[in-house]
């Protein structure tokens, strides 16, 4: 019985998360346009999605903004966790609540400031907003969730691995990434991880620092919701949902394959 | 020396962080000819309503979020591990999907020629005025927000030493016993994480309220998006709304820690419970 | 089972360069269909042709023919004629366009404001003077549509489109055969009323209501103009711009105060709504492509605006879009169906005894009414 209420309960769960997206995917293939009235079955808007240079463009936008930000972010918030993880503990303290800023503030916030910072400073030395801009504004929200993630790594490693590098003749550039960094790269990695997902699906911060010559996907797509919506976009909405369902279950399949060789070892 | 490395992050958040906010403030304090005034700020109270209401939804929004993930959470920390990971995996599935198109799709179903009301009226109910209602503004801030109560509270309940449940029940705990007197204390880090993590996007937010709200339910983000980059340009006002909105956020957040008595190390929460 | 699973190995790769195969083959926008503009000049056209520039292109949504539902590409053709790539960017009120401007964000080329807003932009010293030279199909404005009083010498702007304001309604839920603007207030519908999201606009219709000017500058009138819109809006399912075309063609709404070119478009694809005009007093808007200060390819934005004054692109634009074209080579193009429509073209003697165009207003004016609105927009 009471098995009964859990699976219930989950499945009524999962329904409510998925009815929205289920919606979307089966509006995908209507004929018309319509997003209540399914009037018959066309593969047309698929191809219609790759010949729409607006959303091809902001994807590819989307995608080396995203690329971009993460890998920076990430390389800037590791050397950064590994510094504020040597400091006293009153600068470390000081550090983290700065670093802390972009994570608990309001993301429109953090996108209207930015925004009168570029702007500030486009006005004063010619450069328009852009690319540039995206990018440095993404790497400012990411890099705060790389040194999150990465911090709690440094401080379950032992203390004295890298000492004993020390003693060994490394330098402390060899004893960095001979001996700390395989300790905390999968501190490193989720913080990647975590970097490129919000990159890829901000709208809020791009919307105010992106300027007139980029879009990125979310940006694009808000100003396509104030008309009237593309099934388009529903279709490039179900083949990222594909993509990612694919990703995602590889990447289950693989890590069990690791778990159970890893048991048979054992 | 090791400190070094941390130096060209330390420049990144004077400049991208601490600057950005700072020039907020001197627009804030500013009128638009650049003079010294309060005036952005003491402005803000025509707005007080539009405060209050960001302020109730996103409280609405915050405990529903709170009341339905808690159980899942349980449940699914009480899966089998294999289990887990599957059903971590549908949970956090969605988030990747763009928020303005869900938004969009439940615009779509609440409508009164939308999907719900249809299946409704084949069995001779409604239409009932879903869309456009508070009511919808605080589900499309659910929908949006529930994996971020999902995975914090998930997170804490995980990493529960099972043998303290089974001594409470040793004990001679009811399991409803346990899990108020065990469970529920115990997973606090992960409510606060979790309540942060949706409330303080709820309260800013721009785009739910505008795509389902209709007339009445403009919130602090839109107020502030206009200023800026909408119908009654005023970047000053607007500075002195975010202001405001920093200072609510803050002082919630204060209020929160209270609660949190357990003493956890702060530094590595947010993102630890996000992953 | 294996051989499956080495079959979508296979698959997925080759799907993947197909479709960008696709892409890359296609180019940009949709390349098939006819030309637009038969006998271009080509050697004008092309004189920037290898220098790789990149037009910013601020305009409204869906307010040039793209290749959408299977009208001409109006800027492929364009780029494929001159080299020029057309970056679009779209936005939805001239309140907008303007504090986008201003807050310094953007960064165009060509943008196309209305009426009030380009004199606004002209006194705040944010636009471009045009070189006619650069511009030879500049003559084929219609003159009625010139010299107004938003510029009155034709420097910074060439009329692009035009058109009134009127109520587009839905004629499954709405009984009246006669009605003007009251409509919007009217309690038998509320809740199925959309309301204009910009205050020029809002304000213009709760002022005619009044009998006052739209360009009334008053503060006692304008704060009566702001009661009557705040009376209206418990009644007011949305304050929408082009979100009307997902409300009114999902059937969500029964009256929406709009532009007539819209509706035109609506009506395309939904025969249950159509327009009305409002005899009270409608407002004449001119939507004109100008060039902003500053602008880093004024001489490849004109030879656009000169593409866009070629009488085939002209029509083109207008036959998509729906709005009514100020080109006087043009409109001799235009189908007969859609000059006596009733919604795009009018009599002159009908347009000056009903109709009405926006000045800019003082700047204490635009502040009141600015402030105005967003206390309606943000009450209760």
């Amino acid at each position: 019985m009471k098995k009964i209420v859990k699976n219930l309960y989950t499945a009524l769960f999962i329904m409510f998360l998925y009815a929205p997206i289920f919606v979307l995917i089966i509006f995908s293939f209507n004929t018309t346009k319509s997003h209540s009235v399914m009037s018959g079955f066309t593969l047309k808007w698929y191809a219609e999605l790759f010949r729409d240079r607006v959303i091809i463009s902001s994807l590819i936008t989307t995608v080396i903004v995203a690329v971009s930000a993460s890998v920076i972010s990430t390389v800037l918030g590791t050397m950064a966790a590994f510094g504020i993880h040597n400091m006293k503990k009153l600068p470390r303290y000081a550090a983290l609540q700065v670093n802390n800023l972009p994570i608990v503030n309001p993301e429109i916030v953090t996108g209207v400031s930015l925004m009168l910072l570029f702007v500030f400073f486009a006005a004063r030395m010619s450069f328009s907003l852009g690319y540039a801009t995206l990018i440095i504004a993404h790497i400012t929200f990411d890099a705060p969730y790389v040194v999150l993630n990465v911090m709690p790594k440094l401080r379950q490693m032992d203390k004295h691995l890298s000492d004993a590098a020390a003693d060994l003749g490394c330098n402390p550039i060899q004893a960095f990434f001979k001996v700390v960094l395989p300790e905390i790269f999968p501190g490193v990695i989720s913080g990647f991880l975590m970097s490129f997902t919000l990159s890829l699906d901000d709208f809020t911060v791009s919307y105010f620092v992106s300027g007139s010559s980029v879009q990125t996907l979310p940006v694009t797509i808000y100003a396509m919701t104030r008309r009237q919506v593309s099934p388009k976009i529903n279709a490039l909405s179900t083949l990222i949902f594909i993509v990612v369902v694919t990703v995602l279950v590889v990447k289950n399949i693989i890590e069990r394959k690791n778990i159970r060789q890893e048991e048979i070892r054992i | 020396m090791k400190k070094i490395a941390s130096a060209p992050y330390i420049i990144w958040m004077a400049i991208f962080i601490i600057v950005p906010l700072i020039m907020v403030a001197y627009f804030a304090f500013t009128s638009s000819d650049g003079a010294f005034t309060f005036e952005n700020i003491t402005k803000t109270e025509e707005y007080i309503p539009v405060f209050v209401k960001s302020i109730v939804l996103a409280a609405a929004a915050t405990a529903i979020c709170l009341a339905a993930a808690y159980p899942l959470a349980y449940i699914l920390a009480n899966m089998r591990l294999n289990a887990q990971s599957t059903m971590l995996m549908i949970i956090i599935l969605p988030m990747w999907i763009n928020l303005l198109l869900k938004t969009y799709a439940w615009q779509t179903l609440l409508g009164n020629n939308g999907l719900i009301n249809s299946v409704l009226g084949l069995i001779g109910l409604g239409p009932y005025k879903l869309l456009n209602t508070r009511g919808a503004v605080i589900l499309g801030m659910v929908y949006d927000l529930l994996p971020f109560m999902v995975l914090p509270l998930y997170t804490v309940m995980a990493k529960m030493d099972k043998s303290i449940l089974e001594a409470a029940a040793d004990l001679g705990c009811s399991k409803l016993q346990s899990i108020l007197k065990v469970t529920v204390p115990l997973s606090v880090p992960g409510i606060i994480s979790g309540i942060t993590m949706v409330f303080i996007p709820a309260i800013s937010t721009f785009i739910i309220s505008r795509m389902l709200g209709g007339s009445s339910n403009l919130l602090i983000g839109d107020l502030i998006e206009m200023q800026f980059l909408g119908n009654s340009y005023n970047p000053n006002l607007g500075a002195g709304i975010s202001l405001v909105l920093m200072a609510i956020v803050l002082i919630v957040m204060a209020v929160i820690s209270l609660i949190d008595t357990s003493g956890n190390e702060n530094e590595d929460r947010v993102g630890g419970a996000r992953v | 089972m294996k051989k499956f699973l080495s079959l979508i190995r296979a698959a997925v790769p080759a799907a993947l360069i197909a479709s960008a195969a696709a892409v890359l083959l296609s180019g940009c926008g949709n390349a098939a269909g006819g030309t637009v503009v038969p006998n271009p000049d080509t050697e004008y056209y092309s004189q920037l042709k290898d220098e790789g520039i990149t037009l910013n292109f601020a305009n409204w949504g869906d307010y040039i023919s793209d290749g959408t539902d299977g009208y001409p590409d109006v800027i492929s053709e364009f780029e494929d004629l001159t080299g020029i790539t057309i970056n679009c960017t779209t936005f939805a009120t001239n309140e907008d366009l303007y504090a986008k401007m201003k807050a310094g964000a953007a960064d165009y080329d060509i943008i196309i404001p209305s009426d009030y807003m380009i004199s606004k932009m002209i006194s705040e010293d944010m636009l471009e003077k045009l070189d006619r030279d650069n511009i030879p199909n500049i003559g084929n404005t219609d003159p009625k549509y010139l010299s107004r009083e938003f510029d009155p010498s034709n420097e910074y702007s060439v009329p692009y489109f035009w058109g009134v304001t009127g109520i587009i309604y839905n004629k499954e839920l709405v009984d009246e055969e006669d009605f003007g603007w009251e409509i919007l207030w009217d309690e038998k519908y509320a809740d199925q009323i959309l309301m204009f999201d910009n205050p020029r606009d809002a304000f213009a219709v709760a002022e005619n209501m009044l009998g006052y000017s739209m360009n009334s500058e008053d503060p006692a009138e304008l704060q009566a103009a702001a009661d009557l819109l705040t009376r209206q809006k418990p009644l007011v399912q949305a304050y929408v711009m082009d979100e009307i075309f997902n409300k009114m063609g999902a059937g969500e709404a029964a009256v929406a105060p709009y532009y007539a070119g819209d509706a035109v478009m609506l009506m395309r694809d939904y025969d249950f709504l159509d327009f009305k005009t409002v005899d009270s007093g409608a407002n004449l808007f001119i939507d004109s492509m100008c060039i902003p200060k500053h602008a880093k390819n004024k001489k490849a934005a004109e030879i656009f605006i000169n593409y866009l004054l070629e009488p085939e692109a002209a029509l083109a634009n207008s036959d998509y879009v729906g709005y009514s074209t100020p080109n006087a080579k043009a409109f001799e193009l235009v189908s007969d169906d859609i000059k006596n429509n009733g919604i795009s073209y009018f009599s002159d003697e009908y347009l000056s005894a009903h109709t009405e165009t926006f000045k800019t207003l003082s700047p204490d004016a635009e502040r009141l009414m600015s402030d105005l609105w967003t206390k309606i927009r943000s009450g209760k």
